[in-house]
């Protein structure tokens, strides 16, 4: 090969790049899709900032604490602490974590472990469908379903176990308790679907080894499968948990919209994204009510982003755990 | 010499072997209840409502009367969601195709992801809120409206689509991208011939997820929208829309009104249920997944 070909082939090159006027188009659309991209980001911060400025008003007349920490929300004599709502919402998202997780958890290991092949593909489309149904049919189906049918359940359930805190008592129709069931409903399908996936990533060698050395099925799950994904279950739960905090709709048609904080969880009670959508037609010409509906909607954006930032961390420690392991199981076989 | 014996398995850990199983199994199905209830009462309450008055009529907004049909619910529900896809694809297939073709793992992809990750989180109210306070109360193109519906609905749609095509992107393997190149094709061609429409039904079934996601929500268009008894063809208008329809309805005491809110929800749910069963034909039939 001698240098006559080399300049020949620079020459072909220049030849194929072309005059800049023919490699413009290749710059606008990097350019152009770069601008897009710096865009997204431009507007999520703008939304921040727009929602702070919009919330000013009410910050700078009760202050922020005062509005974090006061347990007493009355529109109608110009009141706004938040308490009520914060309160409201961290409930009814707890009772739907501890109903939702184990359920979604023992879905997820029925249809990676325990499942006979035929129904595992079936299964998991079902469990999914669960996502499809709109918010809003979920509160319509909890206003004129759950609500009158539990409530003699509850109330049997209220008297029996009254000596636990936070049980016993009178019992409303909307409550906390039937806000927290269907979120739980509503969270189930996201947290499933991500412990599954976790789980499917188990080493074979992991379950192989605990089933060669005896262990029962279950003792198998106990000591390879659950220990592996656990990372992975909680970042699902997490994600299942900023739903939860963000779900409006359907929470608003059952918990009672009462801004007070119930005495137990059978009592009415209210959340932030619940008061944004009640308060919201009446208070657009109320700018000082306005604004702290949406100091309420900055409150759930940054709980909302703050539960979702532990949640990636939680996934992506589940993801580097599989990475690692992966090389290590190549090394064995 | 006693001769190696496995010791069977005791009928203490086997009991507790059964019994965790049965509940593992139990559980699951317990997680199905709440599915075959919720379509129970649908087709139970609202099959009751539906004729074809019930499609081809409006709301009367009577109370005591004849409550109307949902025909502008249904019209106004497709109007925005349309615009809203409209509005949510291009931008969101574009940021997909700078992540995977031009960021990739550059500094400022990482933090684009990031941000598309918190837009995934956003509770769907908060974006109704931000239109709110963006283009509601300043009063571009009157107060409220049904594009600004499809711009808060858009919002909602642009992580789901731009996720789900870069997944989809990355998975378009490079020879075909080389093959392109050494072709003597500019980039610009290669990803609009070559990337774009290898990618395009995977693209097709996280698109048609995110509408169907659109189409279901209400607190984006509680005060973007609004709400309204008229069928409209102008986005420029107040506009009616399936989930709002269910919304107002539901507290109303008046069981003719609660019946129409339980029709429009078996619209809504049959509306999503197809798009949902489509994107999962069209992934199952698309090569790349």
């Amino acid at each position: 090969m001698g240098a006559g070909t080399l300049k020949a082939a620079g020459d072909r090159r220049r030849e194929l790049e072309g005059s800049p006027a023919a490699r413009l188009p290749d710059r606008l659309l990097k350019w152009g899709l770069t601008a897009l991209a710096i865009g997204v980001i431009l507007l999520i911060a703008f939304f921040f900032v727009r929602l702070i400025i919009e919330s000013k008003p009410i910050f700078s007349q009760e202050g922020i604490g005062k509005f974090l920490f006061t347990n007493d929300w009355v529109p109608s004599r110009q009141i706004y602490g938040a308490v009520p709502l914060i309160v409201g919402t961290l409930i009814s998202s707890a009772i739907a974590l501890i109903i939702g997780i184990p359920i979604a958890v023992a879905a997820a290991l029925y249809v990676t472990e325990l499942a006979p092949t035929r129904v595992r593909q079936p299964m998991t489309i079902l469990v999914e469908l669960l996502a499809a149904v709109p918010s809003v049919v979920y509160g319509l189906w909890g206003f004129f379903f759950l609500i009158p049918k539990l409530q003699p359940a509850e109330r049997w359930f209220a008297d029996t176990f009254s000596f636990i805190p936070f049980i016993g008592g009178t019992v409303s129709g909307p409550n906390y308790f039937i806000a927290g069931l269907i979120l739980a409903i509503m969270i189930l399908p996201i947290c499933s679907a991500i412990s599954r996936e976790v789980m499917a990533t188990v080493p074979s060698e992991h379950k192989e080894a605990a089933l060669a050395l005896g262990a029962t099925r279950w003792e198998m799950i106990r000591m390879a499968v659950i220990p592996y994904s656990r990372s992975g279950i909680a970042g699902g739960a997490m994600l299942g948990l900023g739903r939860a905090i963000g779900e409006t709709i359907a929470v608003t048609l059952v918990i009672g919209n009462a801004p007070v904080i119930g005495h137990t969880i059978f009592q009415q009670g209210y959340t932030l994204a619940a008061v944004i959508a009640n308060e919201f037609g009446e208070a657009a010409s109320d700018p000082m009510h306005r604004a702290a509906l949406i100091a309420a909607g900055l409150v759930l954006f940054v709980l909302t982003l703050f539960v979702n930032g532990i949640a990636r961390a939680f996934v992506v420690r589940a993801e580097r755990g599989t990475r690692i392991s992966k090389p290590a199981a190549g090394m064995a076989g | 010499m006693s001769a190696f014996t496995i010791e069977p398995v005791s009928s203490r850990r086997r009991r507790a072997d059964k019994l965790a199983r049965g509940i593992v199994a139990g559980l699951t199905f317990v997680a199905l209840v709440p599915l075959v209830l919720v379509i129970y009462y649908l087709l139970k309450q609202g099959l009751g409502a539906i004729s074809l008055d019930f499609f081809t009529t409006d709301p009367t907004g009577s109370f005591l009367g004849d409550p109307g049909g949902i025909k502008s619910a249904i019209l106004g529900t497709v109007e925005m969601v349309a615009l809203a896809t409209i509005i949510a694809v291009p931008i969101g297939v574009g940021v997909a195709v700078w992540l995977v073709e031009f960021g990739r793992e550059s500094k400022l992809a990482h933090s684009v992801r990031y941000f598309i990750d918190v837009m995934t989180g956003v509770p769907s109210i908060v974006f109704g809120l931000f239109v709110y306070i963006t283009l509601v109360t300043s009063g571009i193109g009157g107060s409220y409206a049904g594009w600004k519906g499809s711009v808060a609905l858009a919002l909602l749609m642009l992580p789901v689509v731009t996720r789900s095509a870069e997944v989809v992107l990355l998975l378009v393997p490079n020879t075909l991208r080389e093959a392109s190149y050494a072709l003597g094709a500019p980039r610009w061609r290669t990803v609009a011939r070559i990337v774009l429409p290898a990618a395009a039904p995977g693209m097709v079934t996280g698109i048609l997820l995110a509408i169907a996601r659109a189409a279901g929500e209400t607190a984006p268009l509680l005060f973007t929208a609004a709400f309204v008894n008229g069928t409209t063809l102008n986005l420029g208008e107040r506009m009616n829309s399936l989930p709002m329809t269910i919304y107002s309805n539901v507290g109303q005491a008046q069981d003719r009104l609660v019946q129409v809110a339980w029709g429009a929800a078996l619209t809504l749910v049959v509306m999503v249920l197809i798009l949902t069963l489509l994107a999962r034909l069209i992934q199952r039939r698309s090569r790349l997944s």
